[in-house]
Formats: C-alpha cells, sequence, structure tokens
C-alpha cells in the first residue's frame, strides 16, 4: 500500500513539475519577443557556454570516434566489410551518437551551471535586488541563458562531430593504411543532406531544454545553501532526461518523413 | 490577545508632515504559516523609523511587500501615494526609482564588478538622472559617500563583510531615492563596523534628507538612528514610541527587545 501510494506521489509530482516547466516556457516565450532586448549580457553567455564545454566536448568526441572504429573494426573485418568503416562511423555519429553526447555533456556541465547561479542569486537576493532596480530578472538572466544555450548547441555538436570523425579516421589510418583525404571523401559520400537537417534541429532542441531546464531549476531554488546544490542536481537529471525524450521524438519524426 | 499598547504622546508628527508610506492591515499567509496578521505602520516624510521585530517575524516579508516583490494576502500597502497593488509593470518600475533596498545579505552581484554593480540600476533610469551615457560621475559620487572610491574595479568576492554592505548601500543611493528601506543593515557585522555603518546613514540621511525605514534588531542601532520605532510581535505592530519611552517600558514583550 506504501509502495503504492508513493508510486501516485511520484507521478503526481512529475506532472505537476512538467506542467510548471511548460509554463516556465510559456513565459520565454512571451517575453522574447518584446524589447527591450538584452544583446551583450546574450553575447557575452554565448561565450561562457561555449568555452565552458568546447574542451569537454572535443576531448569526448576525439576518445569516441576512436573507441567505435576500435570496437567496430573486428566484425566488420569479419564480414569483409572493412571498407565501409566510414560510412558507418560516418552516419552513426553525424545522426547520432554526435548531437545526444554532447547534449549530454552540456546537460551535466551547462544546466548545473545555470542551476547553481542563479541558485545562488536567488538565495541571496540577488533577483530581488535586479527586479527592485527595474531591470526584469526573466528577461535579463533566464532569456539569454536560454537563447544561448539554444544558440551554441548545434556548433558544439559540429565541433564535437567533425573530431569523432577525425579520431575515427586515425585509427583507420594507423590500422588499415586508409587515407585522411578518402577516408574522408567516403563519410561525405555516405551521408547526405537529408542527415544534416534532423541532426541540427534536434541540437536546436537539445540546448533548449537544456537551457531551460537549469534556468527553471535556479531560478525557483529553495531558500538555504541546500536548495542551491539541489537545483544543480536536479538540474542535471530533467536535463538529461529531457535530452532522451527530445531524441525518441525527433527520431520518431524524422521516420515519418523517410518513409513519406 | 493582549490590547494593544499605544504609546501615543510625542508620536504625532510635527505640522502634518507628508506621508510616505502607509500600511493598513497587512496579512500575509504562507500556507499554514500566518506570519503577518494585520500590520499597519505610516512613515512621514524626512522621518526614520525603526521596525523591530525577533527573527522570523516577518520584518523581510513586510517591506518585501512595499516593494512590490511579494503580494499581500489582504490589506492596503500605499508608497509615495500609490497602491502597490493596483501598478502595472512600468508604474511599479517607475515608482521603484524612487526607491532604495539595502538587502539583508548585501545582494551584490556577484558576475559584476563594484563599478558595473552601480550602474546596474541607471540601465533603465538613465534618463531620471537626466544624463546620457556617461555614468562614471555618478558612480564615483556614490562611491565617495561610503568612502570606497578606491575599490571601484574590485569583485564582490575581493571585498569583506563590510565593504559589501557599504556598496550595497552607494548601489542603493545612486538613483537618490526620496525613500530608502534597509533590511537590517548592520546584521553578520563586527560591533566597530557596525557603528560605521550607522554613522554613514547619518550622514546620508543629513546630506539628501531621504525618509528612510529601517529594519533591525541591533539595539544600538535602533537607538542611535530612530526618531520613532515600531515593535513588530506575532504578525502586529504591538507597540511604537520613541526608544526612551519603549526601552524605559515594563510590558515584559517589550522589555525583552532592550534586555541586554
Ligand atoms: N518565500 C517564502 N515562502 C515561504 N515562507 C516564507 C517565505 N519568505 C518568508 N517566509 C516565512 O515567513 C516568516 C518570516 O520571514 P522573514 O524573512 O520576514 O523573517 P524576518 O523577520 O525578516 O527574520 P530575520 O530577522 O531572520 O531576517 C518565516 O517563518 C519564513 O519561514
Ligand atoms: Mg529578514
Amino acid at each position: 500500500m506504501v509502495y503504492i501510494q508513493s508510486i501516485v506521489k511520484g507521478i503526481r509530482d512529475f506532472l505537476a513539475e512538467t506542467g510548471q516547466l511548460a509554463f516556465f516556457a510559456g513565459r520565454f516565450f512571451k517575453e522574447v519577443l518584446k524589447p527591450p532586448y538584452e544583446f551583450r549580457e546574450l553575447l557575452r553567455q554565448c561565450y561562457q557556454m561555449g568555452n565552458r564545454s568546447l574542451m569537454l566536448v572535443l576531448v569526448t568526441g576525439f576518445i569516441i570516434g576512436l573507441v567505435l572504429t576500435l570496437q567496430s573494426r573486428p566484425t566488420l573485418i569479419e564480414f569483409g566489410a572493412e571498407s565501409w568503416m566510414p560510412n558507418m562511423v560516418g552516419i552513426s555519429i553525424v545522426r547520432e551518437i554526435g548531437p545526444v553526447i554532447t547534449a549530454l555533456i552540456c546537460a551535466g556541465r551547462i544546466a548545473s551551471g545555470i542551476g547553481a547561479e542563479l541558485g545562488s542569486m536567488r538565495v541571496t537576493e540577488q533577483i530581488d535586488a535586479m527586479e527592485v532596480s527595474g531591470t526584469n530578472p526573466f528577461k535579463y538572466l533566464v532569456v539569454t541563458r536560454v537563447l544561448a544555450t539554444t544558440l551554441m548547441l548545434p556548433l558544439l555538436v559540429i565541433f564535437g562531430d567533425i573530431i569523432a570523425l577525425y579520431g575515427s579516421a586515425l585509427i583507420e589510418f594507423l590500422k588499415g593504411g586508409m587515407s585522411f583525404q578518402l577516408y574522408f571523401n567516403k563519410v561525405f559520400d555516405a551521408l547526405s543532406f537529408g542527415d544534416f537537417i534532423p541532426a541540427t534541429t534536434k541540437s536546436f532542441f537539445f540546448g533548449f531544454v537544456i537551457g531551460l531546464v537549469g534556468c527553471y531549476k535556479g531560478y525557483y531554488c529553495k531558500k538555504g545553501t541546500a536548495g542551491v546544490g539541489k537545483a544543480a542536481n536536479t538540474a542535471v537529471v530533467m536535463a538529461s532526461l529531457l535530452v532522451f525524450f527530445v531524441d525518441f521524438m525527433a527520431v520518431f519524426i524524422s521516420d515519418i518523413f523517410y518513409e513519406l | 490577545m493582549e490590547p494593544k499598547i499605544k504609546h501615543s504622546s510625542p508620536v504625532v508628527p510635527p505640522g502634518g508632515r507628508k506621508e510616505m508610506i502607509r500600511i493598513r492591515d497587512l496579512h500575509k499567509r504562507f500556507g499554514d504559516n500566518h506570519v503577518l496578521k494585520g500590520f499597519s505602520l505610516t512613515l512621514h516624510e524626512g522621518e526614520s523609523l525603526v521596525v523591530m521585530g525577533k527573527s522570523g517575524s516577518g520584518k523581510s516579508v513586510m517591506i518585501k511587500c512595499l516593494v512590490g516583490l511579494m503580494e499581500p494576502d489582504e490589506g492596503s500597502v500605499e508608497v509615495l501615494g500609490k497602491e502597490i497593488s493596483t501598478l502595472g509593470q512600468s508604474e511599479l518600475d517607475e515608482l521603484r526609482s524612487d526607491i532604495g533596498f539595502l538587502f539583508q545579505g548585501s545582494a551584490l552581484y556577484d558576475s559584476m564588478t563594484v563599478r558595473e554593480n552601480l550602474e546596474f540600476p541607471m540601465r533603465r533610469h538613465a534618463q531620471k538622472l537626466g544624463l546620457g551615457k556617461d555614468t562614471l560621475p555618478f558612480v564615483l559620487e556614490a562611491l565617495e559617500n561610503v568612502g570606497l572610491a578606491h575599490a571601484i574595479d574590485l569583485m564582490p568576492v575581493e571585498l569583506s563583510g563590510g565593504m559589501k554592505r557599504r556598496v550595497a548601500l552607494a548601489r542603493a543611493l545612486i538613483l537618490k531615492p526620496k525613500l530608502i528601506f534597509y533590511d537590517e543593515p548592520t546584521s553578520g557585522l563586527d560591533p566597530i563596523t557596525s557603528k560605521e555603518i550607522i554613522e554613514l546613514m547619518r550622514s546620508i540621511q543629513r546630506k539628501y534628507g531621504t525618509s528612510s525605514l529601517i529594519i533591525t534588531h541591533d539595539v544600538d542601532c535602533a537607538r542611535v538612528i530612530s526618531e520613532r520605532i515600531l515593535l513588530l510581535v506575532e504578525g502586529i505592530n504591538y507597540a511604537e514610541g520613541t526608544y526612551l519611552e519603549l526601552s524605559g517600558s515594563s510590558d515584559p514583550k517589550i522589555e525583552a527587545f532592550f534586555k541586554k
């Protein structure tokens, strides 16, 4: 009985949270169009987002390219399909692995960072101070950050994709003697425009949910330092879950388009 | 409930001074926590009124209702002749430019330098000051008032608690407000620094003639700065009078505030 009650409570909390997040998103769309626009703060945020996660994305991308290639080589050799390596790696990285891994890294790095930053601003009354001094804190803090993650994530994905392909090409060069040029020619032969569009589109959505969740958790942070830690923590969990959800929806929708 | 005592002799302001703030029968609840239960207060032009109350008695809640950061459940809150709850966003911002607010924990923006902190309130209210782009003279004047002109390029983390409080005071005063609210101006400071802050508050009072509402439980602060003291006990204005009157009272609830 107790078990069922806690499940019911869990579901109810989840639905309430989803509703509040949707409301928060609605407020974002309402405020993003209204002047005055905070361009300077937007640029500063874009720079910070990129700066904070670029290195991590590059290193992870490179390693993923290496590992993916190393681990699939024996199987492909067994089937005599070694020369298909660039096609396989290219498609899986550009369509799926690149965007999702980059988004998860950013969920860990950026969503938690925003959650903690806005959370501590809430707790120390900095957000109240902004409001009192005539600047709309939602516009200044939330709108700029959500826009920044939405714009920057696709860029980070592109960098991550490229370096992952380099990692893969390096293994092919060392183990199979394939030249970098041949490798990349094969990759671009295998990829069509139809692979880039859904991948880039969903990257925008990944960026949007990451920024939105980070801001939501920070903006409504509970008082006390424990609240800040919790805001950062739950922001990562919620952002990662939403990344998978968005990914699922994106695959589902693009699948419908492929069948047409 | 005990009867409400009014020490009414010299409390009547001389010559019918203008009312800057008028709170009538303010109620505020958080769930089951009924914090304010019919609180009333009047602040006259040029006056400094101290509100004393135990920790958690709702002093900060009351002052937040005054600037529209919280909405009262019941009752009327008039500031400079305007009922707060009837104001739209732009009218509220307009009104707020006449109010300086010193937050309990200073609430400096920790991602900005001292100069940027002081410039922040001017973003929206530059025209009120009748000045264009060059804000430096205003920033310098405000910093000189608190004796910190040399700290203009420091970050808040580089300042001591007392310096932070002074910068926050400078920021609250930068728009030359008609009214200033201090939320525990001396909390968390050592006695010597507290004295310095109190002296600063007095000199600012003399220089600009602002009306001030001071929240504190520091008896020394109340003695030095108050013309009138109002005690907030159990959600209502329990007693009111000058420092001498109240500190001489034999009511145990009043005595508790002034016992050393
Ligand atoms: N946003 C809020 N949500 C729920 N409860 C709140 C909120 N803000 C204040 N309270 C409650 O209201 C009561 C009064 O809080 P308030 O901060 O006004 O106290 P205070 O008189 O300023 O005390 P202190 O001297 O410690 O600053 C407390 O019991 C607090 O828990
Ligand atoms: Mg308080």
